[in-house]
C-alpha cells in the first residue's frame, strides 16, 4: 500500500476546511522531533511507583513487562517534568547530540 | 406566493430566517439586533419551526454553539451587533477555515468607546479579512432576501463559507417597511435542504479544526483564500436564480443613475437611499452626478469597481467606520487599491460620516459630490476627512 503522505503537496489537494478523515493519523506525526533533551531512566533507582507516567503532559510513558516505566522517544518532548517529578531521582534529562 | 407585509425590519429578518428552516439557532442579546433572535425564538416557541434555540451565556459561545451544529450537520444561524461581534471574534476566523457554512445576521453598530449603540460600520469592519463573506442591505426587502440568498450561497458545494449579512442598526432593524415575504413553498423551491460535505458522527469518523503547522499553514491559507475568491461565481449564480424566481436584481455594485454621470458616491448599506435622493437634486441642477450602491463587500467586486467607475472624473467614496490612524477608511482603501493599476482613473475622495448613528441627509451627500467636484482642481490636504465634525 502507498504509504499516506503527511500532509498535502500543494494548496490544491488540501481538503476543504483542512478535514482529516483518517482516524488516528496524528500518531504519524512524531512530536519527538520537537525535543532537546531525553530523560534517560535508571532502572536500578527506579521503585516503579508511576509518578512520571502520572505527570507527563504528552502521555507518551508506558509500563513495560518488567514493571519499569519508560518514555516513547517518538512523541516525548523532552520537557523534564518526568525528571523533576520523579523523588527517587531515576530519571536524568540529557543533551540531545 | 409571497405576501405583501409591513413589519419592523428585524422581525422581518427573523421571519425569512424562519423560511429557510434552520436546525440550530444559538443567539445572545445585544441592541440593534436582539430583536432577530427574540422573534426567532417566539417563532420556536410557537412550533412554526423545527429548530433548537440555544440560549447562549455569551456572543463567543453563540458562534461557538454553531460551529458545533454546523459540524455535525446541522444549518446554523446566529445573530449580533458591534461588542458582540467582537467577544465572538476569537471563533469568527475559524468559521471559514472549517468551512463551515454558518449565516449570520450583524445589526450594524459602532464599537466602543464612548459606549453607543447606534449605527456605524465599525463592527463589520474589524472582521472583514476573517474569510467571511459579506452582504450589505440597503433596505428592508434586501434583508429579506439577502438572508435566504445567504443560506443558499453558503451550503453550495463550491463555496462552503459563512455568509454575513449587514443591516445597519436602528436605520434599518427598528424601521418599519412595506416589504413581499416569499411564501414557504416558493423558498422550499429556491433553497434546497442542506446536505453537508462532511458531518460530525461516530459512523464517518472526520476530524474538524486540527493543528495545521508551518508545512501547511500557507496552502491552507491559500485553499481559504481561493475559496473565498471563487464563491462570487456562485454569488452571481444564486442571484441570477432569485431574480428569475423573485424578479428583483442582485448584482456586486449597484448602479443609480450613473449614465453618463462624471461623478459619483459610492455607499454601502442603508445611506444609499438617501444618496439616491441626493443625486436626483443633484441631476436637477444640472451636475452629472450618480450613484454605486455596494452590496457584496466580500469577496470584493474588483472587475465590477474597474467596470462601475469608467467615464468618471470624480468618486466620492463614503466609509462608516473610522481608520484611526490609518492611510484612510476601509472601503476607500480597497477602492484605491484596486483602481491604482488603471490608466485612467477618477480623483477620489474619502468621506467619514454617521459615526456612532450620527444623522446623514440628502444636503450632506449634496455637499460631499460639491466637495468631490472641487478636489479636482484642489487637492485636499488629508487623504478623508471625518465629515460633519463640530470645530473643524
Ligand atoms: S520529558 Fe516530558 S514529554 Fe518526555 S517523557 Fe518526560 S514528561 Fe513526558
Ligand atoms: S517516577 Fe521515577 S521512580 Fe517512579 S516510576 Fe517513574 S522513573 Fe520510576
Amino acid at each position: 500500500m502507498e504509504k499516506a503522505k503527511k500532509w498535502p503537496e500543494k494548496w490544491q489537494e488540501v481538503n476543504p476546511g483542512c478535514m482529516v478523515f483518517r482516524p488516528g493519523s496524528t500518531r504519524e506525526y512524531h512530536t519527538g522531533t520537537w525535543r532537546s533533551q531525553r530523560p534517560v531512566y535508571d532502572t536500578g533507582k527506579c521503585i516503579k511507583c508511576g509518578v512520571c507516567y502520572i505527570f507527563c503532559p504528552e502521555g507518551c510513558i508506558t509500563q513495560d513487562a518488567d514493571g519499569y516505566f519508560m518514555a516513547d522517544l517518538d512523541y516525548c518532548k523532552g520537557c523534564g517534568i518526568c525528571a523533576h517529578e520523579c523523588w527517587p531521582g531515576a530519571i536524568t534529562m540529557v543533551e540531545e547530540g | 406566493m409571497s405576501k405583501r407585509i409591513g413589519m419592523e425590519i428585524a422581525l422581518a429578518a427573523a421571519e425569512a430566517v424562519a423560511l429557510c428552516k434552520p436546525d440550530v439557532v444559538a443567539a445572545y442579546p445585544i441592541t440593534p439586533n436582539t430583536h432577530i433572535p427574540e422573534h426567532l425564538s417566539d417563532i420556536v416557541a410557537e412550533g412554526r419551526i423545527d429548530t433548537d434555540f440555544i440560549c447562549v451565556e455569551s456572543e463567543h459561545s453563540a458562534l461557538s454553539a454553531c460551529c458545533g451544529a454546523s459540524g455535525a450537520g446541522a444549518r446554523a444561524f446566529t445573530a449580533t451587533s458591534s461588542q458582540g461581534l467582537l467577544y465572538m471574534a476569537e471563533i469568527v476566523p475559524v468559521v471559514p477555515s472549517m468551512r463551515l457554512p454558518i449565516v449570520m445576521a450583524i445589526g450594524n453598530r459602532a464599537v466602543s468607546g464612548p459606549i453607543n449603540i447606534w449605527n456605524d460600520h465599525s463592527d463589520i469592519m474589524s472582521q472583514r479579512d476573517s474569510g467571511w463573506i459579506s452582504l450589505f442591505a440597503a433596505d428592508g426587502q434586501e434583508t429579506i432576501d439577502m438572508m435566504i440568498q445567504a443560506f443558499k450561497i453558503a451550503e453550495h458545494r463550491d463555496v462552503m463559507l459563512p455568509v454575513n449579512v449587514n443591516l445597519d442598526g436602528f436605520q434599518l432593524t427598528h424601521v418599519v417597511e412595506p416589504m413581499m415575504l416569499p411564501d414557504q413553498k416558493e423558498v422550499d423551491r429556491f433553497l434546497p435542504a442542506y446536505k453537508p460535505y462532511a458531518a460530525l458522527h461516530p459512523d464517518n469518523i472526520v476530524s474538524m479544526g486540527a493543528l495545521g503547522m508551518p508545512d501547511i499553514f500557507n496552502e491552507a491559507a491559500m485553499a481559504k483564500d481561493q475559496a473565498l475568491i471563487n464563491s462570487k461565481k456562485v454569488i452571481l449564480e444564486v442571484w441570477k436564480e432569485w431574480e428569475e424566481q423573485f424578479g428583483r436584481k442582485y448584482e456586486p455594485i449597484g448602479a443609480y443613475r450613473m449614465k453618463g454621470a462624471e461623478v459619483a458616491l459610492l455607499t454601502l448599506g442603508s445611506m444609499g437611499d438617501t444618496a439616491e435622493v441626493a443625486v436626483d437634486e443633484l441631476r436637477d441642477k444640472g451636475v452629472k452626478a450618480g450613484l454605486l450602491k455596494m452590496k457584496l463587500w466580500r469577496p470584493f467586486p474588483v472587475e465590477e469597481l474597474i467596470k462601475a467607475v469608467k467615464g468618471l472624473t470624480s468618486l466620492a467614496v463614503i466609509d462608516r467606520s473610522a481608520p484611526f490612524g490609518g492611510a484612510c477608511g476601509p472601503v476607500c482603501a480597497e477602492v484605491k487599491a484596486v483602481l491604482y493599476d488603471q490608466k485612467e482613473r477618477p480623483a477620489i475622495t474619502n468621506h467619514i460620516i454617521g459615526l456612532g448613528g450620527r444623522d446623514i441627509v440628502v444636503g450632506d451627500f449634496v455637499k460631499i459630490v460639491e466637495q468631490a467636484i472641487s478636489a479636482q482642481k484642489k487637492k485636499p490636504k488629508e487623504a478623508y476627512e471625518i465629515y460633519g465634525v463640530r470645530g473643524s
